[in-house]
């Protein structure tokens, strides 16, 4: 059986025209999907059952998902600053559970925007977004700007589906009718297949959009003949080309998220896409990474009124970035308990972080091994969300879909999982009260 | 089955012609009756006010543009909050509340039905996910069509079936209930950077007009026979000398006859296009033509979208005039264009009374609603966020009610206000009666939901009741404003589908509101025509798989779904 316009549960394209087929219920091929979603729908190995285990050098013990749920209740019931982390890797629906379990043991909900584009998040609040649907970019974009991103690496179908090669209402050639810049720090794949390579020192992002500003505004002249490594000449002759682009789109990533200036250099990017917008039309979108992290973002802000980072320990959202984000309280060692799910801590926090959270319980949900599964004391494996189990994704753009089920398996999904925890925490609390 | 009698009510219920009467109302399995037993839960309204459950029919409460508001300003979400309780969500927000606090704060003020005015259908499947998440109130979305490729396609063809058929199926694919004209044409302008500069300037690339566009959506918006008029938010919103183009628009819809007992034309905060003067600078209020028009013709309704002091988060499909907004207050900025559809745009501001701006648009609101005959002809709104938070809909009344209310006002508002508008001069000051009809019979009228049980108390009516602590007897709202503006704001009992939701202002239930969508049929070969169409730019443009664009079920887990039909 061939299932047709399937959703690809790996990066923030959320591609939505795979062929699936399937056979006695198993994935057998997968068509029109990047070599990293086709091999994430075909499946790997998987954490067969729950396992615990007291000693996190010790080994783990195969235990019930009663068990396993009950004890993680347990844990997080008596935490007094209990983290709850991941998020990404899992659908709308299960998100919402997560906050409603965050009320519950008043702790701390982040996802992992906080070590991506939570920089991203605080430039808005500066700035706001000016952005828009991929297809409107598709469709219009004379100058396609890639800053501190690698899309052949990282978002494999971007640049065929929605950037650079596709073809659109207004760039009826495709390829040919964009202009494509690569601002970057070294030369990426992508910047191999630009018309423009502009490599910039590294950490002096900030002062190259500046100066593109300046010049936009016609204040060429305070301009030094060099800045951040790119030539005035070269700054000069972008800053005309961004005038002249009937419609220019910024894609950018962590190179500039996560690089010195942080959230800064993203406030910085949003002046410069709003004055150019005097001129002819231009957007910026961040390039998310996991399918649905851009899901969790809008399931925390309908919710709490914040993208990330609620710290519900007052009993009302609070949020303050510096203070609440996962690291933040890691590094203060207030952290007592972390409950890990569609997300990997284990794999992306700084070492600090990690040696916290060696010392605290660990509670991991999710259908795949992975680092954080080495600092666990409880691992709860789940369905794989958008190939065993349906539910809501946003895509990049904030455009939510459907991800389609293709196949049964007996494993619970991250809800059921979360529903039992947040009645058994009830009944524990309840009990106290 | 579960009963409740209300005693001793004085009633106001402006549809079935209820001013002020001492009743009582019966109620069973969530709707009004004749009469019910013995063993009824008795609640004594001792002589206190009555109304049916207040409806907003223009608001801005669930969707991208609403999160993006949320996401944009934590400054925002600092404000408001209120800790979760056994019954309650935790609460934050004052424009932009969480889902939680935008159900609870409709209820508390005795409304229990509300629209959120803007859903482009790309994105519907968030607006839903949103307001299946807002408590207690039951809703519906009204849906962006003025901006939609497949709309003006089919308008330059001059193939009216096709544009019928279209507009039937965006409403299935959004799960609508009515058709939303924002800014027409310009968010397609808007694509480049551009705008359309009134109803004959033509649209980019697409060769129909602003006014083609009104006309012929309200055509197929009487074709389709739907329960709603077209809902239309003018060109040029946010321009001085605006006025003439509103005026110009009212007359494209003149001769649009509708079948069912309704408007047939809907225009929407009309406080933004009803502004006079060539600049800034001699900026003024043009309400008195608009409400000469409004007490010569008898075919349209408006809504006030009403200003109030202090903070907003303006939020609208019209991309243009937020850009503007944006430049102009050096505010910050989020755009969000939606591909073959719409743009939109979000900007968060602060109104000032000591600028005569503001205090100039203040007094437009207020004399749109004033110097209106009709009071079924102006509905009240703030048009949630952009003009103020809904919260302040209670104010809103008592401005409306008392003179010296307003005078309190003006006390602090720049002077050259009353130079530019006549409110001043206003001595109008409307009763018990005109703020239930403002306030929930015509919005329940001009949505087309009366029949579904909103808006009245009728027998078989939905039990959306609320109870007001203030004896209308007793009570001279022209002078005891403070009091009448307490009692609106937290309501004695807001009782929805039955239930009491609300005590002496504290939520006590949060059932789950139902959403109100319509099903239409369309001409065959019209729909044959647009399919093909529809399938080309899904192929070509479009950057999602037609399979995976229409709104599921899932996402509207308490449809009310209203089935019409072409004719």
């Amino acid at each position: 059986m061939i299932i047709k316009d399937v959703l690809c549960p790996f990066c923030g394209c959320l591609c939505d025209d795979l062929a699936v087929e399937v056979e006695d219920n198993k994935v057998v091929d997968v068509k029109h999907a990047c070599k990293i979603g086709a091999s994430k729908i075909m499946g790997h190995d998987r954490i067969k059952a729950p396992m615990m285990r007291d000693d996190k050098n010790g080994e783990f013990r195969e235990v019930s998902y009663d068990e396993a749920i009950n004890e993680s209740a347990k844990i997080l019931a008596n935490s007094k600053r209990p983290l709850l982390y991941g998020w990404a890797s899992g659908l709308c629906e299960m998100m919402a559970k997560g906050i409603l379990l965050n009320e519950e043991v008043g702790g701390i909900i982040d996802n992992t925007a906080s070590v991506c584009h939570g920089p991203s998040v605080l430039g808005v609040h500066e700035k706001g977004l000016p952005t828009g649907t991929l297809g409107q970019f598709a469709n219009r974009a004379d100058l396609v700007v890639f800053w501190g991103c690698n899309p052949v690496q990282a978002h494999p179908r971007h640049m065929s589906r929605y950037s650079v090669f596709n073809k659109g209402f207004f760039a009826s050639k495709g390829r040919r009718s964009r202009k494509v810049v690569v601002f970057d720090v070294r030369k990426t794949d992508t910047a191999e297949m630009a018309d423009e390579y502009v490599q910039v020192n590294p950490g002096e992002d900030y002062i190259v959009m500046s100066a593109l500003r300046a010049i936009i505004a016609d204040k060429a002249d305070v301009v030094p003949d060099s800045v951040g490594g790119v030539p005035k000449e070269k700054l000069v002759e972008l800053a005309e080309a961004m005038k002249s682009a009937k419609f220019g789109i910024v894609y950018f990533g962590m190179g500039l998220t996560q690089s010195r200036g942080k959230y800064k250099n993203i406030d910085n990017a949003v002046s410069l896409i709003t004055e150019l917008n005097a001129h002819g039309k231009h957007s910026i979108i961040p390039m998310r990474g996991h399918y649905n992290v851009g899901g969790f973002g809008q399931v925390c802000a309908w919710t709490t009124g914040y993208a990330g980072a609620v710290d519900m320990s007052r009993g009302i959202p609070y949020y303050n970035p510096g203070e609440t984000c996962s690291n933040d309280l890691l590094m203060r060692e207030e952290i007592d308990a972390a409950f890990v799910i569609a997300g990997d801590a284990g794999a992306h926090f700084p070492a600090q972080s990690i040696a916290r959270m060696s010392k605290v319980p660990v509670i991991q949900v999710d259908p795949f091994h992975n680092p954080t599964t080495e600092m666990a004391n409880i691992v709860i494996p789940t369905k794989v969300s958008g190939v065993e189990l349906e539910g809501t994704a946003y895509r990049m753009d904030c455009v939510s879909l459907r991800m389609r089920k293709l196949v049964d398996v007996d494993f619970p999904s991250d809800e059921e999982v979360l529903d039992k925890i947040i009645a058994k925490v009830q009944e524990i609390k309840g009990a106290s009260s | 089955m579960s009963e409740m009698v209300i005693k001793n009510a004085t009633v106001y219920d402006p549809i079935n012609n209820i001013n002020g009467d001492m009743m009582d109302i019966a109620v069973k399995d969530g709707k009004i009756v004749d009469s019910v037993s013995g063993s009824a839960q008795t609640i004594d309204a001792g002589g206190r006010l009555v109304y049916p459950g207040g409806v907003d029919a223009h608001t801005h409460i669930a969707g991208s543009k609403v999160n993006v508001g949320r996401i944009m300003r934590p400054d925002d979400s600092r404000l408001n909050n209120k800790p979760r309780t056994k019954v309650t969500r935790p609460r934050t927000g004052y424009t932009v509340p969480n889902v939680y606090s935008m159900g609870y704060g409709y209820a508390e003020m005795g409304y229990t039905t509300a629209f959120e005015a803007a859903v482009p259908i790309l994105k519907a499947r968030h607006t839903h996910e949103e307001l299946e998440e807002i408590p207690i109130i039951d809703k519906g979305g009204l849906t962006l069509f003025g901006s939609n490729w497949m709309v003006m396609d089919a308008i330059r063809e001059n193939d009216l079936d096709r544009l019928a058929a279209y507009v039937a199926w965006g409403l299935l694919s959004s799960r609508g209930w009515g058709v939303k004209i924002v800014n027409p044409g310009g968010g397609e302008a808007w694509g480049f950077g551009k705008n359309v500069s009134g109803l004959d300037d033509p649209v980019p690339n697409f060769e129909v007009t602003p006014r083609q566009i009104v006309r012929q959506l309200a055509e197929a918006n009487e074709k389709l026979n739907l329960p709603h008029s077209i809902h239309l938010h003018c060109n040029n919103l946010g321009k001085p000398g605006n006025y003439e183009t509103t005026l110009a628009t009212f007359d494209v819809c003149k001769d649009i006859k509708s079948k069912r007992d309704r408007q047939s034309l809907h225009v929407t905060h009309v406080q933004f296009n009803a502004w006079g003067g060539n600049h800034w600078g001699d900026f003024e209020s043009k309400a008195e033509p608009i409400a000469d028009y409004l007490n010569k013709n008898d075919f349209l309704t408006i809504d006030m979208g009403q200003l109030v002091f202090g903070s907003a988060t303006t939020m609208t499909a019209d991309g243009p005039v937020q850009y503007a907004n944006a430049r102009l207050l050096k505010a910050r900025w989020s755009n969000g264009d939606v591909e073959l559809e719409d743009s939109s745009g979000v900007t968060p501001l602060e109104y000032h009374p000591q600028s005569y701006i503001h205090g100039i648009m203040w007094a437009i609101g207020l004399e749109l609603a004033l110097l209106t005959k009709d009071p079924w002809q102006v509905l009240m709104t703030t048009d949630h966020p952009n003009g103020g938070p809904y919260v302040n809909y209670p104010m809103v009344m008592t401005m409306l009610m008392s003179k010296k209310r307003r005078e309190e006002e003006m006390a602090k508002i720049a002077e050259k206000t009353f130079e530019r508008t006549s409110i001043a001069g206003i001595d109008k000051e409307l009763d018990w009666y005109d703020i239930a009809i403002k306030t929930r019979a015509t919005h329940a009228k001009v949505l087309g939901i009366v029949e579904h049980g909103k808006g009245h108390l009728g027998v078989g009516a939905d039990a959306d009741i609320a109870i007001y602590d203030i004896k209308p007897d007793e009570t001279d709202a022209t002078i005891e404003y403070n009091k009448v503006e307490a009692a609106f704001r937290y309501a004695a009992y807001t009782i929805k589908g039955g239930e009491i939701v609300v005590k002496d202002g504290e939520i006590t239930a949060t059932p789950k509101g139902k959403t109100f969508w319509v099903k239409s049929t369309a001409p065959a070969d019209g729909h044959e025509r647009m399919m093909e169409d529809l399938k080309m730019k899904f192929k070509k443009y479009y950057s999602v798989s037609m399979a995976n664009y229409m709104v599921q079920d899932e996402y509207v887990e308490h449809p009310y779904v209203v089935e019409t039909g072409y004719q």
